[in-house]
């Protein structure tokens, strides 16, 4: 997953431990660096930073014009960033909290979403909204929830979540470089999660869209994304001891979705597991397991299963624990795949 | 330790809080007690002779170009028409005070400014015929999508103005709203980053006195709506909206403003909608036939059309040559959108993302075969039945 050292133009440089708050900062900097049309806006974006300090350094460096503090209004922000790019220039939108982004909802839905679209072609907007999202940090109300299935039930919104130090680097730099809106979920939990990388060279992703497989196995798939990466990584370490040789799929981006990576891996394994914090109701694994469903069913030994948060509105921290699937939840998932069909 | 026993206490007395200090002088930004008229008024004498013809030959055509639209509606060539009888001077004042750079930024009843911009009515038409969301390039025009999604539009005329002050460029922008839409939260919130910003931004409200059914008095309690200005630190200015000369000068003045760097301002027209909200609505339901023709006699056409007489700028043959004019422009109108529009169910597909994902490329192809097998269907069963 992490990578020791890194090969920019022929020399080895030595990667030292780096925050993913600090490769999506990096992924920042050099965006704009590369390209004078890129400007980020949003609140305490500025001299603070942002809360997360994701922004730290941008508005000394490129000035309150590249890197603006904005008045306290999510409609407005996005609104005005529909303006900005109508002009040609690259917004990257800051929406401070996961639920601060619900105000921006029309901007999204009915602009931001459509407006290449509606115009024939005529007017893409290349913006990225960056949101900090789901659970995990003791937050309290309002400030983890998991938004992803409202965005990606939205035609003309790309949905990208990073769930490594490199990916964050990587995938931020795709999105703000995409011609199309994209939404960029920041698992919060995991900003200060470190890996060996080297801002030196870090590696480009090229395009979005594709998922990757972080770990291989037989016996069975575990589907994740974002915050809940680290959690299918550390469960399938523990199902070695039960005897299951588990692959976990990253899938870094739920639009566009990349069937063909997860299919070719429940084809192998023949069993499937969701793993994501939103709720399971109406949430991204729905949609999942249809997928799958349609594309592997002679394939399946199980029906797919789903390890999600509860159908509940986000609890108070000192109870989150209960609701975020833990590694526990994950490997009774995995005990239920049917296995006595194998004996 | 008290209160009472802090260093200081007793020669401690209240005083203002230490870094209250007004921001803007709230005097200057009020909006004159009563509408801004130039028609019938002395300013009459400054106004430019030419103006007012062109304002005029405008009006004249878009009362036409209303009432073509609203036909085309019974006819089913339109599927909906939210008519700006009525509303002329306003439609026609903020086509004509921009230059060829600036952007327009309408609402869905504003297609007659994009026309008097210079538009093809037939393109932005498109919409209401339901054929294409937007049938025109708004970079190529300058004018951002009709919108629908009230008061949606202003922040994005004030991100382009923004951008094109950041990018050094004179560009101004023009955005247009009704008085229902100034409750909506983004009507709050552009006007207060225009402000923050001083983004060159005029926004123009046709306060038409009535959102669908919903009078102005439930609409809103402040003074007036150009007064809601000073809250944002901005000025507010109040106009008669039929009064083409005056609702001209003043938006000219804001455009001017917003030029010289000075920021926004808030034009409110009072005016009012002639026709129902749309073809589709009925008026009788909500309003009385004496106010209707109260306003009947303030008819901006008639206004305009009467002073330019009463002055001798204008004759009988002026106004014939107008009217047929309008005419020529309506037949033009009725005769392309008697045509029916090409319809291309394949491009459903094609503007959705830069780069088509799996999953649409997917539908796509199964659309193109429910077209190839209907198209299939036709021609043999039309062979069959020969």
């Amino acid at each position: 997953m992490t990578t020791a050292a890194a090969t920019a133009g022929g020399r080895t440089t030595k990667a030292k431990p780096a925050t993913m708050a600090q490769a999506l900062g990096r992924a920042l900097r050099d965006s704009m660096a590369e390209d004078s049309t890129v400007h980020v806006l949003g609140e305490d974006v500025g001299t603070l930073g942002g809360v997360f300090r994701i922004t730290d350094g941008l508005a000394k460096e490129f000035g309150d014009d590249r890197c603006t503090d904005t008045p306290l209004a999510e409609a407005g922000i996005l609104g005005a960033a529909v303006g900005m790019a109508m002009y040609g220039l690259r917004p990257v939108v800051e929406m401070q909290f996961d639920a601060f982004a619900y105000p921006a909802f029309e901007q999204l839905m009915s602009h931001v979403a459509k407006m290449r679209n509606r115009t024939g072609g005529a007017m893409p907007l290349p913006i990225t909204v960056r949101v900090p999202y789901g659970g995990g940090i003791g937050g309290v109300e309002h400030h983890s929830d998991s938004s992803e299935a409202y965005y990606m039930a939205t035609p003309g919104l790309h949905v990208v979540t990073p769930a490594t130090v490199e990916d964050a680097y990587g995938l931020l730099r795709a999105s703000i470089a995409s011609d199309d809106p994209v939404v960029f979920l920041e698992p919060k939990r995991l900003y200060w999660s470190k890996a060996d990388w080297s801002p030196e060279a870090p590696a480009a992703v090229e395009s979005i869209g594709r998922a990757v497989v972080r770990r291989s196995g037989r016996s069975a798939t575990l589907i994740t994304y974002g915050p809940s990466l680290p959690v299918c990584m550390e469960a399938a370490e523990a199902a070695v001891a039960e005897g299951w040789d588990l692959e976990v799929v990253d899938l870094r981006s739920l639009v566009p979705f990349d069937d063909e990576t997860v299919a070719a891996s429940v084809r192998r394994t023949g069993r499937a597991v969701v793993v994501h914090e939103s709720p399971g109701f109406g949430g991204p694994g729905g949609e999942i397991a249809a997928r799958i469903t349609e594309r592997c069913f002679h394939h399946l030994e199980a029906p797919v299963l789903r390890v999600a948060g509860f159908d509940i509105p986000y609890p108070p921290p000192m109870l989150e624990r209960h609701h975020l699937p833990g590694v526990d939840r994950v490997l009774d998932a995995v005990a239920r795949l049917q296995w006595e069909a194998d004996s | 330790m008290t209160v009472q026993e802090l260093p200081g206490a007793a020669a401690y007395r209240p005083t203002p809080p230490p870094a209250w200090k007004p921001i803007t002088d709230p005097a200057p930004l009020l909006p004159d007690p009563e509408p801004y008229r130039v028609l019938g008024t002395d300013a009459v004498a400054d106004a430019d002779p030419e103006l007012l013809l062109r304002l005029h030959a405008e009006l004249v055509r878009g009362r036409r170009y209303n009432a073509q639209a609203t036909a085309l509606t019974k006819q089913g060539r339109l599927a909906v028409y939210p008519s700006s009888t009525g509303q002329e001077a306003c439609e026609v004042a903020a086509a004509l005070v921009l230059e060829e750079r600036d952007w327009l930024f309408p609402s869905y009843r504003d297609t007659l400014a994009a026309v008097a911009r210079g538009l093809d009515p037939v393109e932005a038409l498109t919409l209401l015929r339901g054929d294409r969301h937007t049938g025109y390039d708004p970079r190529e025009h300058r004018i951002a999508p009709l919108c629908t999604p009230l008061a949606t539009q202003l922040p994005h005329a004030v991100g382009l103005a923004h951008a094109a002050r950041l990018k050094g460029d004179d560009v101004v922008a023009l955005a247009m709203v009704g008085d229902g839409g100034t409750s909506e939260g983004d009507f709050h919130e552009a006007l207060n980053f225009a402000a923050v910003w001083k983004a060159p931004v005029v926004f123009l409200v046709q306060n038409n006195g009535f959102a669908i059914s919903v009078p102005l008095a439930k609409q809103t309690a402040a003074p007036s709506l150009a007064h809601k200005a000073v809250g944002y630190g901005m000025p507010g200015r109040l106009v008669d909206g039929n009064d083409a000369a005056a609702v001209h000068q003043v938006l000219g003045d804001a455009v001017a403003r917003a030029r010289r760097g000075e920021g926004p301002t808030l034009v409110e027209a009072v005016t009012y909608r002639m026709d129902a909200h749309t073809n589709a609505d009925d008026a009788t339901r909500y309003r009385v036939d004496s106010e209707v023709e109260a306003w009947k006699a303030h008819d901006p056409v008639r206004l305009l059309e009467r002073e330019l007489l009463e002055r001798g700028l204008l004759d009988e043959t002026g106004v014939e040559r107008a009217k047929e004019a309008a005419e020529r422009m309506a037949a033009a109108l009725r005769d392309r959108m008697n045509a029916d529009p090409e319809l291309a169910p394949m491009d459903l597909f094609a503007h959705v993302y830069a780069e088509q994902t799996d999953q649409l490329r997917a539908q796509a192809a199964a659309l193109r075969a429910e077209l190839d097998a209907e198209q299939d269907h036709d021609e043999h069963g039309t062979e069959a039945g020969r």
